[in-house]
Order: C-alpha cells, then sequence, then structure tokens
C-alpha cells in the first residue's frame, strides 16, 4: 500500500477511537457500553498494524500486540457480560441510571 | 513583737475563709459557726492586745509600717507595696471591726442554724474580715483599693446570699454596680495622686503633699486644669469613691436595697464596718485634704449633711424596720462626713476630725446593737413590717431594754455614747459654720423622732402581748455586751487616742451649747410618744396634711425611679442596643456567613461525585486533554520531536 | 487514483458510517449487528494491509465469537425489540465537546510529526510460519512468556465468567 499514507491510517483509527469514546460517554445500557469499548480495541489494533507495516516492517511486534489484545478483549468480554448478567438478576433493568444504589 | 502579731489579724480570717470555702459543706450542725467565732475572739483579742500596747505601754503617736515588701514595681520611683499600716487610726478600726464581727458571728451561729449554706455564710463572713482589715491596715494607696474591690465582693455575696429570691439578687447587683461606679472614680484620683506624688505609698504620699514646707518651697507644682488644680480633682474623684461605699447622696440607693441580705450582715457590713469605709478614706488622706485641697473638704460637708437631713426625712415614713436602720445608717455617717469636712471651715481647728471617728466608734456599737436586735424581732414575729409589730415589751425583755437604750444613744441623751461623740460634731460645727449647724440640729431631732417612732411602734403601739418568746443565749449575750460598749463608751477620752497630727485635742462640750440638741431630741421624744405610744390618729391626720410632701418622702424622694429612668431609657437604649445589634448582626453574621458560604460550595462541588462511571471518564479525558494541550502549545511542539 | 486508494477510502468511509450506527441507533439488537459489519470492514482492512492472519482471527473471534457472545446477552436480558430510551441532554453536549476537542487535539499532533516511513517495504514478511516461529521463540525477539500468560488470563476468564453467572442454588429451587 504505498500510496496510502500512514497518517491517513491513523485518522481512521483516530476517528473510530473517539467514535467509541463518544459512545461510552452517551449510551445509557450497560451492553452498549461494552460495544462501544470493543470499538475502542479494534481501533488500537488498526494503529498497532498499521505502525508495524510502515515504520518497522522487519519486526513483528506489531502483530503479536494484535493478537493479544484480542484475545484479552474476549475474555474481557465474557467476563463482562457475566457481570451484567448478574446486575439484570438484581435490578433487573440494566439502564446505568438505574444502578445507582452506592451513590451518596 | 507585739506589733508583729497585727499579720495573724489578717492570716487567720483568709486561713478560715478558704477552710470554710472548701470544707465548710461536710461540716456538720453548728461546726463552720463555731470554727468562724473562735477565730474571730482570737483576732479580737489580738486586736485588744495591740491597742493596748500601743496606747498604753507606748506613746500611742508613732506609726508603724510592718512587711513592707514591692509587689508590682512600675519603675525605681513607682511601686505598689504590700503592707500593714500600725497608727492610731488603723488600730482603732482594726478595734472596732475585729470586735463587732465577733459578736456578728456568734449571733449568726443562732440566727442562721438550719440554713442549709450555713458554712458557705460563715466563709464569707471570713472573707469579709479579711478583707475589711486589710482595708484599714493598707500601706499602700493602691493596696487600699485591692482591699476596697474584695469587700464590695464579699458584701456582694452577702447581700445576695438568699439567691434564690430575686429581690436578692437584684439588690446584690445593685450594690456591686452602684459601688462599682464610684470605684471608677477612686481609681483615677489614685492614678492621677500617684503621678502628682510620684509614690502610692500613703505615709510618703501624706509627707509629700501635705507637709508645710511643700506650698512654700513649691515641691509639688500645682498643675491646674481649667481653674481647678490638679490634686483637688484627684481629691474629689477619691472622695467620690468612698461616698459610693458609705452610701452619700446621690449613690446612697444602693443601702435600702441591700437590707434584703440576712439581718447579721447588715449588722456588720452595713451599720458598722464597710459603709463607714468612705469616712476612713478620708480620714486617712485628712492630711492631704486639710491641707491641700479645702474645697472639696467643703464640698465633704455639704454632701455630709444633705445625706444626713435626706435620709432623715425619709425615715420618717417607712415601715419596714431595716430601711428605717438602713436609713438612719445613711444619715449617721453623713454626721461622720460632714464633721470631717467642716474642718475646713473651722481656721484650723481639728476637732472635727476626731469627732468623727469618735462617732464612727460609737455608732458602730449601737447601730449593730439595733441591728441585731432588729433580727430577734424579725425572728419573732417573721416578717420585716411594722405592721406586724406592736406590743412586744414583755415578750421581749433582754431585745426591748438593748433596742430602747440604743434609741437612746443614737438620740443623744447623756449619759449615753451618743451623746458625747454627736455633741463633739456639734460642737466643732457650731465653732466652723453656723447653717450647717442648725441644720444638723434639725437633723438630729428628726433622728430622735424616727428612731422613737420605730421603737414605740414595735414594743407599744398595740396592747402588750404576754406570752414571751424564747430568747436565745446568743442572741442575748452580744446585745448585751453591745449595750455595755453603748452606756460606757461615752466615758473614754477619745481625743487622747486619736487626733490629727500629734498634738491631743479635748473632748469637751459647753452645757450651754449642748442644751440645744438635747432639748430637740426631748421634743422629739415627746412628740414621737404622743402620737405612737399609743394606737392613735395624730399621724393620719398630719399625714393628710402634708400629703404630697408625705408622698415624696414615703416613696424615698423618687430616686429610684430616677436612676431606673437614666439607665434603662439612656443608656441600655441609645448605647446598649445598638452595640447588641453590631454585635449580632456584623459580628455573628459575618461567621454566619463564612459557614453558610463553605456549606453552599461544598453542596455546589457534591454533585461532582455522582456515583455514575461516566462522567468519572468525562472528568478524566478533559483533564487529560487540558493537561496535554497545556504542554504542548506552552513548549511548541518541542515535546513531540 | 489508484484502485487501492479508491478501495481503502470506500472501506474506511464504511467501517466509520457503521461505528457511527453504533453509538446512534435505538435499538440494541441493531447496534449489534452495525457493530458486526464494522468489525468486518476492520477485516477488509486488515486484508488490504497484508495482514492475512489477523484479518482471519478478527473474523473469527471477534466477529464469530464476541458479537455472538454480545448477542447472546441481548436476549437473556430481554432487551430485544424495544427502543431504547433517549440520551440525556446533559450527557450529550459535554461528551460531544470532549470527543471533538480530543480528537483535534490528536489530529493535530499526529499532523505535526514525521514519521520516517518507506524503510525497507520489502522486508514485512507476516506469513503464518514467520508469526508462529516467532510467537514461540523464546530466543531474542520470542513471545512465548506472553504467550502463556494469555492462556493462564483465558482459563481465569473462563472460570470467573462462569462463578459470577452462575445462579445461587435457592434460586434455582425457587424456579
Amino acid at each position: 500500500m504505498e500510496g496510502i499514507p500512514l497518517l491517513h491510517i491513523l485518522i481512521l483509527s483516530t476517528a473510530l477511537f473517539f467514535i467509541g469514546i463518544y459512545g461510552f460517554f452517551t449510551r445509557r445500557n450497560l451492553i452498549t457500553m461494552l460495544i462501544s469499548i470493543e470499538l475502542i480495541l479494534n481501533s488500537v489494533n488498526i494503529n498497532f498494524v498499521a505502525f508495524n507495516k510502515y515504520l518497522y516492517p522487519q519486526q513483528l511486534e506489531g502483530i503479536f500486540f494484535n493478537i493479544f489484545i484480542i484475545a484479552i478483549a474476549a475474555a474481557e468480554v465474557s467476563l463482562a457480560i457475566a457481570i451484567i448478567i448478574n446486575l439484570y438478576r438484581k435490578f433487573n433493568t440494566i439502564d446505568i441510571e438505574d444502578t445507582n444504589t452506592m451513590k451518596h | 513583737m507585739a506589733m508583729n502579731l497585727s499579720i495573724l489579724v489578717l492570716i487567720l480570717p483568709f486561713l478560715t475563709f478558704v477552710g470554710l470555702a472548701f470544707f465548710g459543706k461536710r461540716l456538720s450542725g453548728i461546726t463552720a459557726g463555731i470554727i468562724g467565732s473562735i477565730s474571730t475572739g482570737i483576732i479580737s483579742l489580738i486586736a485588744a492586745f495591740i491597742a493596748f500596747n500601743y496606747w498604753v505601754m507606748s506613746d500611742g503617736k508613732s506609726t508603724m509600717i510592718l512587711f513592707n515588701f514591692p509587689w508590682l514595681t512600675f519603675n525605681e520611683h513607682l511601686a505598689i507595696n504590700m503592707g500593714l499600716l500600725l497608727d492610731s487610726l488603723s488600730i482603732m478600726m482594726v478595734a472596732v471591726v475585729t470586735f463587732v464581727s465577733f459578736m456578728v458571728h456568734l449571733y449568726s451561729i443562732e440566727y442562721l442554724k438550719g440554713e442549709e449554706r450555713y458554712g458557705s455564710y460563715f466563709a464569707y463572713l471570713s472573707l469579709f474580715t479579711f478583707s475589711m482589715l486589710g482595708l484599714v491596715l493598707s500601706v499602700n494607696i493602691f493596696q487600699i483599693y485591692v482591699f476596697w474591690e474584695l469587700v464590695g465582693v464579699s458584701s456582694f455575696l452577702l447581700i445576695g446570699f438568699y439567691y434564690q429570691r430575686p429581690s436578692a439578687v437584684a439588690a446584690a447587683k445593685k450594690a456591686f454596680i452602684v459601688t462599682r461606679f464610684a470605684d471608677l472614680g477612686f481609681l483615677v484620683g489614685i492614678l492621677i495622686l500617684s503621678f502628682e506624688a510620684k509614690t502610692l505609698d500613703i505615709p510618703m504620699l501624706i509627707e509629700r503633699l501635705s507637709s508645710p514646707d511643700t506650698l512654700t518651697s513649691g515641691n509639688i507644682k500645682m498643675h491646674m486644669v481649667g481653674g481647678l488644680s490638679v490634686i483637688s480633682i484627684a481629691m474629689f474623684l477619691i472622695f467620690i469613691g468612698g461616698a459610693g461605699k458609705s452610701a452619700m447622696f446621690p449613690l446612697h440607693i444602693w443601702l435600702p436595697d441591700a437590707m434584703e441580705g440576712p439581718t447579721p450582715v447588715s449588722a456588720l457590713i452595713h451599720a458598722a464596718t464597710m459603709v463607714v469605709a468612705g469616712v476612713y478614706l478620708v480620714a486617712r488622706l485628712f492630711p492631704v485634704y486639710f491641707v491641700l485641697t479645702p474645697e472639696v473638704l467643703h464640698i465633704i460637708s455639704w454632701v455630709g449633711i444633705i445625706s444626713a437631713l435626706l435620709a432623715a426625712l425619709i425615715a420618717c415614713t417607712q415601715t419596714d424596720i431595716k430601711r428605717v436602720l438602713a436609713y438612719s445608717t445613711i444619715s449617721q455617717i453623713g454626721y461622720m462626713m460632714f464633721s470631717l469636712g467642716i474642718t475646713a471651715y473651722s481656721h484650723g481647728e481639728t476637732l472635727g476630725y476626731t469627732a468623727s471617728l469618735f462617732h464612727l466608734f460609737t455608732h458602730a456599737f449601737f447601730k449593730a446593737l439595733l441591728f441585731l436586735a432588729a433580727g430577734v424581732i424579725i425572728h419573732a414575729v417573721h416578717s420585716n413590717e411594722v405592721a406586724q409589730m406592736g406590743g412586744l415589751r414583755k415578750s421581749l425583755p433582754t431585745t426591748h431594754i438593748a433596742f430602747l437604750l440604743a434609741t437612746l444613744a443614737i438620740s443623744g441623751i447623756p449619759p449615753l455614747s451618743g451623746f458625747f461623740s454627736k455633741e463633739a460634731i456639734l460642737t466643732a460645727t457650731h465653732h466652723a459654720n453656723p447653717v450647717i449647724f442648725w441644720l444638723a440640729v434639725i437633723g438630729s431631732s428628726l433622728t430622735t423622732f424616727y428612731m422613737f417612732r420605730l421603737y414605740y411602734l414595735i414594743f407599744w403601739n398595740k396592747p402588750a402581748e404576754h406570752h414571751r418568746h424564747h430568747e436565745h443565749a446568743l442572741f442575748s449575750i452580744p446585745l448585751i455586751i453591745l449595750t455595755l460598749g453603748t452606756l460606757l463608751n461615752g466615758f473614754i477620752p477619745f481625743g487622747q487616742f486619736i487626733s490629727v497630727g500629734l498634738e491631743k485635742v479635748q473632748i469637751s462640750f459647753e452645757l450651754g451649747m449642748a442644751a440645744v440638741p438635747v432639748g430637740g431630741s426631748l421634743l422629739a421624744i415627746l412628740l414621737a410618744t404622743l402620737w405612737y405610744a399609743k394606737s392613735t390618729s395624730y399621724p393620719d391626720k398630719f399625714v393628710s396634711l402634708l400629703k404630697n410632701f408625705y408622698r415624696w418622702t414615703y416613696r424615698k424622694f423618687y430616686f429610684d425611679e430616677l436612676y431606673q429612668f437614666v439607665t434603662h431609657k439612656i443608656i441600655f437604649n441609645l448605647i446598649g442596643r445598638p452595640i447588641a445589634w453590631f454585635d449580632r448582626n456584623i459580628v455573628d453574621g459575618t461567621m454566619n456567613a463564612m459557614a453558610w458560604g463553605s456549606m453552599y460550595f461544598s453542596q455546589a462541588i457534591k454533585r461532582i461525585q455522582s456515583g455514575n462511571v461516566q462522567s468519572y471518564t468525562m472528568y478524566f479525558l478533559g483533564g487529560v486533554i487540558i493537561l496535554l494541550s497545556i504542554l504542548l502549545y506552552a513548549y511548541g511542539y518541542n515535546l513531540i520531536n | 487514483m489508484t484502485l487501492e486508494q479508491i478501495l481503502f477510502y470506500t472501506i474506511s468511509g464504511l467501517v466509520l458510517f457503521f461505528a457511527f450506527m453504533v453509538i446512534v441507533c435505538r435499538r440494541i439488537f441493531r447496534s449489534a449487528i452495525y457493530l458486526l459489519f464494522s468489525l468486518l470492514g476492520i477485516a477488509a482492512l486488515y486484508f488490504m494491509m497484508d495482514v492475512e492472519f489477523i484479518a482471519a482471527i478478527q473474523i473469527i473471534v471477534y466477529v464469530g465469537g464476541i458479537v455472538v457472545l454480545i448477542i447472546f446477552s441481548i436476549f437473556l436480558t430481554h432487551q430485544v425489540g424495544e427502543k431504547m430510551p433517549k440520551k440525556l441532554i446533559k450527557r450529550i453536549v459535554p461528551a460531544l465537546i470532549l470527543s471533538l476537542a480530543g480528537f483535534l487535539l490528536t489530529i493535530d499532533m499526529l499532523a505535526h510529526h514525521n514519521f520516517n516511513t518507506g524503510i525497507n517495504p520489502e522486508k514485512f514478511n507476516p506469513t503464518v510460519e514467520n508469526i508462529g516461529h516467532q510467537l514461540l521463540d523464546y530466543k531474542n525477539y520470542g513471545y512465548v512468556l506472553p504467550f502463556e500468560i494469555i492462556s493462564f488470563l483465558l482459563l481465569a476468564a473462563l472460570i470467573g465468567s462462569i462463578v459470577i453467572a452462575i445462579r445461587p442454588k435457592q434460586q434455582q429451587a425457587k424456579n
């Protein structure tokens, strides 16, 4: 991919990152917050691969990190789902505005 | 050596006070009274011993200063010392105070038996004795001030002894405030005097200000302020302090109300000892008054005679036995004061000084006797009002005789002691100022009238009761001893003992001149007998004749109301209220505003801790962005490249 | 404009569009499906960047595992079908401002940085053989240790999610 400057890929990943952050701030449902986090993780993944390909092509660290991030994201999502299910059993809702028993 | 015993005179009452103050509650029955009486009895004996030593064994002229140690030093010229000054005046006062205090202690053992705060009462009595003795033995004028205030405190404690009664509390407050107000003048006077004479020691003060060569040599520069010399102002202010304590017009309002205290207290403090502190003060500083500021003595004489007459008029109409005696005290102290004052009119003759102190001496005896007798009467009829009494001459025989003799003494009938002292005063006055003399004679007749009115209303007026009230021995013994004193004191050649300067004064009286006041008194007795010995309607007819004047005297010339008006309407409203407003709204308001401000602020930022993860993340991101932008744009892009 | 560039911009646009729909949509199921498409787009990008292995992993694990898991949880929490409540305005405005500010700041930083690209592009050889060798290599540049740790992590996550999500005994009896 010679024709595409590194900067454009980075703009893409940055935009994806901040879209994920905006979604995290504004969504009220716990599951949709989880989805936004997945977007953030993916943007980071793109970053790793792009840097690896453009700046350090003789090494493969970026790819390894990509693999690790995917694995960890999977573990994290499964645990988050388990917690959400538990929370749902207790409050019968997964709206984050209603689960505020620890508020002052 | 005997003179060194004088320190015991101060230490014993003080120790008694401390001991009874701490342990008085645990003592049962009358033990506290016994302890107090023993202590007072011992110092009375010591005082007698010292007096004997001073006048019989030595020449009775010297002035001894003992234990003079510097207490507070301002600079090398001015220091407040504490010490004992023993001369004829102070030894006489010590003898009077200790003796009367002893009589009152004995009387109080029985009078206050069963009282819950028995121990406290005797503690306060000892405190008072200590303070009064300290006052008369002071060598330094500031030391007098210290003990002056202590006496005021003891008086306050004792007047307000029955503190559950609001009238007693109000009376104690009034006494303290009025005397405190007068003491302000006293303090300013002391300060001015110390500035002028550059010393506070009384002997040195007297010497510097009144020795014959001060006026001529000009050692003391007479500073003048507004046409008056500063020393005159100082001496006048000191007299104001004395006038407050001695209940002279117009500061006399506290003494009648002070009768709320127990009767033995009235006998001790408000008849014989504390109220003569003013007379003592003027007498102590007499050389300065006499030599340097005779104009102040003029003022003193007029204040004295006005108080004497005013109080005598008011006493004629009062119906509370203790009030009559209180006004009588004011009147008699007025006599003492003007007797001191008229020496300024008398071209160098100082009989007035000796006469005043002689009257102080005899008055202490018969006035204490009157009050103690009144206490027995009040105890018997359970009321202070004369209307409840009458016809008691057979029920209280000892008291009757004692009261009668004391009344005769205060009326100036020979051969009782009051005759001699009053005659001395009137003789001195006659030589000095005829106006005051005739006023004094009128006052003397009025005195006789109201005292005999009181006597008849208590012991006659109604048919005699035959049921004998029990007169306890501890009541009768002090009465009898004081009666003996009243009878015999007149024969003491007082002028040999106490006089100004070194020459002895002869107290004598001219028969012709003595006839005038005695005659007036006899007429007054006659009038009183006619009107009051049996229940008659003459008094009421006389009252209806002089309706308004009677009302004015009965209401004590409305002085209390005047003072109330001044304090409530003027001082409280004009000064007190704005200051209170300021304190409440501005001072407190500032504190409240600060507290409210912090509370409001904390409420506002409380919402940051919402418990909401999304908000927290937002704050986090916001912080990171801000920091990063600051770093980037402040430092250029050097951080990155 | 080479085909490569056209393709890249199209796929990027689609990824961003689907990502935007993820966060804007009010039905939760649609949100999950948009996420699926977005991830597929990212896999396409990986294909374009010659890292086929990663693309395959992305599709298998992310799309086939995680998104499916999310859909399961949506069903388990009875959320399907209804519209979700509208977002709060007081939440939208600051979030928008912050996100835009962060985006612009980052782009600014990136634009000012000189990336020295284009050094030996032919050495990039991410074949499965190379990846496998280096992943399990314990000499220099070997990543066997993180590999083992990740396996521990996955085991812990497995056990942990079972423990957290298990239904307590008495509730089972009641139900």
